[in-house]
C-alpha cells in the first residue's frame, strides 16, 4: 500500500472521528454509571430500538461472560426498554431521537462512546440479539481470553456473524422475555460461505449462510456481510468503519493469518430469527433505516412471504463451540 | 521466586512452599510500585521463613532477571544452612504435586543439578533466528522496547562480522530459566573468582536467563540432569502458553511438580493444587506427554492450519494454502457424454459421492438430484458462480470423509478449472471430443449443431491448454476419445485404482458405451462444412469405430 493511500486512510479516519464528535450532540445521557468503570473492565457497546423483549438475555448473557458493564445507545424505542436500562445497575444508557441512518447506522454515536469511554479497555460492540461466543467459552472467562490477546499482543479479535434460526416457520415458537433465544433459533449452516479480501480496508468480505441461500440466490453480491471485528483493546485514535465489519486504522482488520495457519476468532451467534422478525421487518420497510435502502429488508419481505422455513435438510443443530470449532466456523489458533 | 504481578497468588504459592517446610527467597520487580510491594510485603511478614531479596529492574531478555535470580540464591544459601537444592519459580508456578513428593524426590537425588542445558550449535530451539548469535554479538537495545534499534544493530554487527570473544572455559548452553540447582553448584557458581568476568560478559548476551545458569551448571555440577522440572510449554512466538481451570485434569495427570504459567484467576486450578493433603507416597516421573502433545498441536494450528479450510481467521495468500482443498477428489471430462450410465456406474465401482456437472450453467447438480448439500451449500447457480473457488474449497470441506467425484465439461462455467489444475487433490480425467457425442445423438438442426460444436471445441481447447499448464499441480490425464474407445477398460481401471476406495480388484463391470454408429461420418460432416473437430482424434468415416450392435447389451468382461 503505497503512501498516498495510506494518508488518505487515516483522512477517512479522522473523518469518522469528527463526524463522531459532531453526532454527540444528538445524544441525551440518561442514564451515567461510567464512574463505576474500573481500569481494567470490560465493556459492551450496543446500540438498541424496541428491543426490550431481548434484553433481559442479552445482558445475563454477557453478565455471565465477566462483562462489568454496558453502554447502551437507545435510539427512541417505545416499548420502555429505556426505563429497563436505566434501572440496571452496571448500565450507562444514552437516549436518542436522531436518525439511525444518518449516524452511520449508529456507528458515529457508538464510535463517539468509544472514544469516550472505551480507551484502554477491551471493548465488545454488539447488537442485542448477537451473541458472543470464543474458544473455551464454557470453561473460561471473557477475561481470560482478554489477558490472552494482551499476552499475545494481539489488538482484535475477529468473530463472524452466524445466523442461527428456528426449524419451521420463523413465528411458530414464541419467544419470551429472558429466555435463551437458541432454545428456539437453534439451527444454522456449516459450510456455504464465500469470503474475499478486501483490499482497501485489508479485512475479509465474507457472505453465506441462510440469507445468502434463501434471499440473495439472484444477486449474492449484495448478500449481507458476516464478517465483523467486535472485540478491540480500544483506543481513542480507532474508528469503526462500517458496523463493526471494518476498522480503522487497517492493521485491527487483520485478523486472519495469510501463510496458512489459523489464528484464534470466535462467533457472533445472530439471533435475529425469532418470531419477532417479521414484525421487525416490517417496520424497517416503512422506516427505511437501514443498510442500502434496507435492500436487506425488502428481500427478507419478499423472502418470508415465500418461504418461511429457512431450515433444510442438511442444517446443523448447534451444541456447543467445540463442534463449531470442528466445522471450521471459528477456530483456537494457538490458545489451549 | 521471582514475581512482577498476581500478587495475591504469589502470596498463597509462597505460604504453600513455606508451610511444607521450604524456605522462600522473593524478588519483586524494581518496576513494582514501593506501595504494592510494601502492602505484598506486609501479608507475608507472619512467615518467618520467607525473605526479600535487593530489588532488580526486570525486563524480559535482559540482566535483569540473571541479577534477581543471583542475589536471590545467595540470600538463601546464607541464611539457610540446611538448604541442599534451589529451585527457581516463578509467582504464576504452581506446584502441582505435594511438595513432600518433591522433597522426596530430591532427597534420592542429592547430587543432581535438574537444569534444562543444551549447547546452541545442536538445538534449534530458538524462535527469532537467533542461536549463536546470542553469544557473540552486542544487545544494548530492549528487544521489547526498541525493536527497530534492536534489528538495526543485529544487521549492522552481522555486515561487520561483529563476534564478541567467548570467556575461556565458557561453552555456551541454553534451557529453560526455571531450574533447581544443588547447593553445591550454585555456590560454585556464585564464589567462582571469574564470577566478575563471566557477569560482565552475560550482561550483554540476549536473553542472558536461559544461558547464564544454564552454561556454568556445566563447569561444576556433578551430575546434570537436562530437563526442567518446572512444566513450562512455549507456543511459535516463544511466550509461554497458560493454564487454566479446564487444564485441571491434564495437569493432575501429568505429575509434574510445578507448571507455569498459571492465570491469576484460575480459581479451581489454584483451590485443588495447593489444599491437597492426601499423600500416598507418588513417586511417580514427571509425565508431560499430553500436555506436550495438545500444545504442539496448537503450535501447528496457528502455524500450518486445517488444510482446505478458508474462513474468518485463515485465508491464505496464493500459494500458501497447505493443501487447496481438504481431501483429494475426482474430476471427469467427457465420460459422462461417452457412457450411459457412467454416473451409477462410477458410484457402484468406488463406493464413492458422484456428482453430475457441479459447474453446469443451470445449478449445481449434486448426487440424487437434491438441491443442497452437506453444510447447507446450495445448487444454486447464481452463489456458485459468485465465488466458484468457494464453492469447490465448501464442498470438498464440508464431504471430509467421502471422496467426491463430479463430471466437468466445456458446457460448463469453467472459471474454476484453474483452481482444479493447481489443486494436488484433484485427479482429473480427460476425454478429449467426447463433447461431440450428445451433439452426434442428438440429431438435430445440422447448422445449429455446427455453430454449437465449434463453440465447444474452442471451450475446450481452453480447458485442456489450462491442464497443459507447466504450474498445473492435479493428478491430470487426457485421451483424445479416439485413443480412449481403442480400449476403454485399462483407463477406468487406473483410474479406478487411484481412487482407491475398496480393495483393488479388477472391474468386473463395464459402463454403457453411447452407441457409435455413424459417429465418424458425422465428424466428417461437421469437417464438410469447415468445421474441422481435432480434439477427438482420428476417427475413421466408414465404418464406425466400435459398432455394438445392440446397445442394450452390456459388454461384461471376464473376471481372471
Amino acid at each position: 500500500m503505497g503512501a498516498w493511500q495510506s494518508y488518505r486512510l487515516r483522512l477517512q479516519r479522522k473523518r469518522w472521528l469528527i463526524r463522531a464528535l459532531r453526532k454527540r450532540r444528538e445524544l441525551r445521557c440518561v442514564a451515567d454509571r461510567t464512574d463505576r468503570i474500573r481500569p481494567s473492565d470490560l465493556i459492551v457497546f450496543c446500540t438498541a430500538r424496541n428491543e426490550s423483549v431481548r434484553l433481559p438475555w442479552f445482558l445475563k448473557y454477557y453478565r455471565d461472560m465477566g462483562v462489568n458493564h454496558f453502554i447502551m445507545v437507545d435510539n427512541d424505542s417505545t416499548d420502555g426498554s429505556l426505563d429497563y436500562l436505566a434501572r440496571q445497575d452496571d448500565v450507562s444508557v444514552w437516549h436518542t431521537r436522531g436518525s439511525y441512518k444518518r449516524a452511520r447506522f449508529g456507528m458515529d454515536w457508538i464510535n463517539w462512546l468509544l472514544r469516550r469511554y472505551g480507551h484502554g479497555h477491551w471493548v465488545l460492540v454488539v447488537d442485542p440479539d448477537e451473541l458472543f461466543l470464543y474458544p473455551f467459552c464454557d470453561s473460561r472467562p471473557l477475561r481470560a481470553l482478554t489477558d490472552w490477546l494482551d499476552a499475545s499482543s494481539i489488538k482484535s479479535f475477529s468473530a463472524m456473524l452466524l445466523d442461527m434460526y428456528p426449524k419451521g416457520p420463523l413465528d411458530a415458537q414464541p419467544y419470551t422475555a429472558g429466555q435463551d433465544p437458541l432454545e428456539i433459533a437453534s439451527w444454522f449452516d456449516a459450510g456455504n460461505y464465500s469470503v474475499t479480501r478486501n483490499a482497501r480496508f485489508g479485512n475479509l468480505w465474507i457472505q453465506g449462510g441462510p440469507r445468502g441461500r434463501v434471499f440473495f440466490p439472484d444477486q449474492p453480491e449484495r448478500a449481507p456481510a458476516l464478517n465483523k471485528v467486535p472485540l478491540v483493546k480500544w483506543d481513542r485514535r480507532y474508528a469503526y468503519v462500517s458496523s463493526t465489519h471494518m476498522l480503522l486504522p487497517r492493521g485491527l482488520n487483520l485478523v486472519y493469518d495469510e501463510w496458512g495457519g489459523e489464528k484464534a476468532s470466535g462467533l457472533l451467534l445472530h439471533t435475529k430469527f425469532l418470531d419477532t422478525f417479521n414484525a421487525k421487518a416490517e417496520e424497517e420497510l416503512t422506516r427505511k433505516q437501514h443498510y442500502a435502502g434496507s435492500t436487506e429488508y425488502i428481500a427478507y419481505a419478499d423472502g418470508i412471504r415465500d418461504n418461511p422455513d429457512l431450515w433444510c435438510r442438511w442444517s446443523e443443530k448447534y451444541i456447543n463451540w467445540r463442534q463449531l470449532e470442528i466445522l471450521g466456523l471459528m477456530s483456537k489458533g494457538n490458545w489451549a | 521466586m521471582l514475581v512482577h504481578t498476581a500478587f495475591d497468588r504469589a502470596e498463597q504459592a509462597a505460604r504453600h512452599w513455606a508451610t511444607a517446610g521450604c524456605p522462600v527467597v522473593i524478588h519483586v520487580d524494581q518496576n513494582v510500585p514501593q506501595a504494592t510491594y510494601g502492602a505484598f510485603a506486609k501479608a507475608l511478614s507472619d512467615v518467618p521463613q520467607v525473605l526479600f531479596s535487593r530489588r532488580h529492574r526486570c525486563e524480559w531478555g535482559t540482566w535483569g532477571l540473571v541479577a534477581a535470580s543471583q542475589d536471590a540464591a545467595e540470600l538463601m544459601l546464607e541464611r539457610f544452612i540446611d538448604v541442599r537444592h534451589v529451585y527457581l519459580t516463578s509467582g504464576s508456578c504452581l506446584p502441582l504435586r505435594p511438595v513432600d513428593e518433591l522433597i522426596d524426590y530430591l532427597n534420592a537425588r542429592p547430587h543432581t543439578d535438574f537444569i534444562e542445558s543444551a549447547t546452541t550449535a545442536d538445538v534449534p530451539w530458538t524462535v527469532g533466528g537467533l542461536d549463536e548469535e546470542r553469544f557473540t554479538l552486542f544487545f544494548p537495545f530492549s528487544w521489547r522496547r526498541n525493536r527497530f534499534l534492536f534489528d538495526r544493530l543485529v544487521e549492522v554487527q552481522r555486515r561487520l562480522r561483529v563476534s564478541r570473544r567467548i570467556p575461556r572455559g565458557l561453552v555456551p548452553h541454553m534451557g529453560s530459566q526455571w531450574w533447581c540447582l544443588t547447593r553445591h553448584t550454585l555456590s560454585a557458581i556464585l564464589t567462582a573468582p571469574e564470577r566478575r568476568r563471566r557477569d560482565r560478559y552475560f550482561r550483554r548476551v540476549w536473553i542472558p536467563d536461559e544461558s547464564y545458569f544454564q552454561t556454568l551448571a556445566r563447569l561444576y555440577s556433578r551430575k546434570i540432569e537436562s530437563r526442567s522440572l518446572t512444566l513450562s510449554k512455549f507456543d511459535f512466538q516463544g511466550k509461554p502458553h497458560i493454564f487454566y481451570d479446564d487444564h485441571l485434569q491434564l495437569l493432575r495427570r501429568s505429575d509434574c511438580f510445578v507448571a507455569r504459567k498459571i492465570w491469576p484467576h484460575a480459581d479451581r486450578l489454584y483451590r485443588a493444587f495447593l489444599s491437597q493433603s492426601e499423600s500416598e507416597a507418588n513417586l511417580q516421573e514427571p509425565r508431560p506427554g499430553k500436555i506436550d502433545r495438545i500444545f504442539a498441536k496448537a503450535v501447528d494450528r496457528r502455524t500450518r492450519g486445517r488444510a482446505g479450510l478458508y474462513m474468518q481467521s485463515r485465508f491464505p495468500n496464493h500459494g500458501w494454502e497447505n493443501g487447496v482443498t481438504a481431501a483429494p477428489y475426482s474430476v471427469f471430462q467427457g465420460f459422462a457424454e461417452l457412457f450411459q450410465d457412467f454416473v451409477p456406474w462410477l458410484a457402484r465401482a468406488t463406493g464413492t459421492q458422484v456428482h453430475g456437472h457441479l459447474f453446469a450453467a443451470e445449478r449445481a447438480e449434486f448426487a440424487g438430484g437434491q438441491r443442497v448439500l452437506n453444510g447447507a451449500l446450495s445448487d444454486n447457480a447464481g452463489l456458485r458462480d459468485w465465488n466458484q473457488k468457494a464453492f469447490l474449497t465448501n464442498l470438498i470441506w464440508n464431504t471430509r470423509g467421502t471422496r467426491q467425484c463430479f463430471q466437468f465439461g466445456p458446457r460448463d462455467s469453467t472459471d474454476v478449472m484453474w483452481h482444479l489444475v493447481r489443486d494436488p487433490n484433484a485427479q482429473i480425467s480427460v476425454v478429449s471430443g467426447a463433447w461431440a457425442v450428445p451433439l452426434f445423438r442428438s440429431g438435430g438442426d445440422f447448422s445449429a449443431l455446427r455453430a454449437e460444436a465449434a463453440a465447444l471445441q474452442k471451450a475446450e481447447h481452453q480447458l485442456l491448454d489450462q491442464l497443459r499448464s507447466p504450474e498445473a499441480k492435479a493428478r491430470i490425464r487426457i485421451w483424445t476419445m479416439a485413443e480412449f474407445i481403442e480400449a476403454p477398460m485399462e483407463p477406468l481401471q487406473l483410474i479406478i485404482d487411484e481412487i482407491g476406495q475398496k480393495e483393488p480388484r479388477r472391474l468386473a463391470e463395464a459402463p454403457i458405451m453411447q452407441d457409435l454408429a455413424g459417429f465418424g461420418r458425422f465428424l466428417q460432416d461437421l469437417k464438410n462444412q469447415g468445421m474441422h473437430p481435432y480434439l477427438m482424434g482420428d476417427f475413421p468415416v466408414e465404418p464406425a469405430p466400435r459398432p455394438s450392435a445392440s446397445p442394450a447389451r452390456k459388454p461384461y468382461l471376464v473376471k481372471n
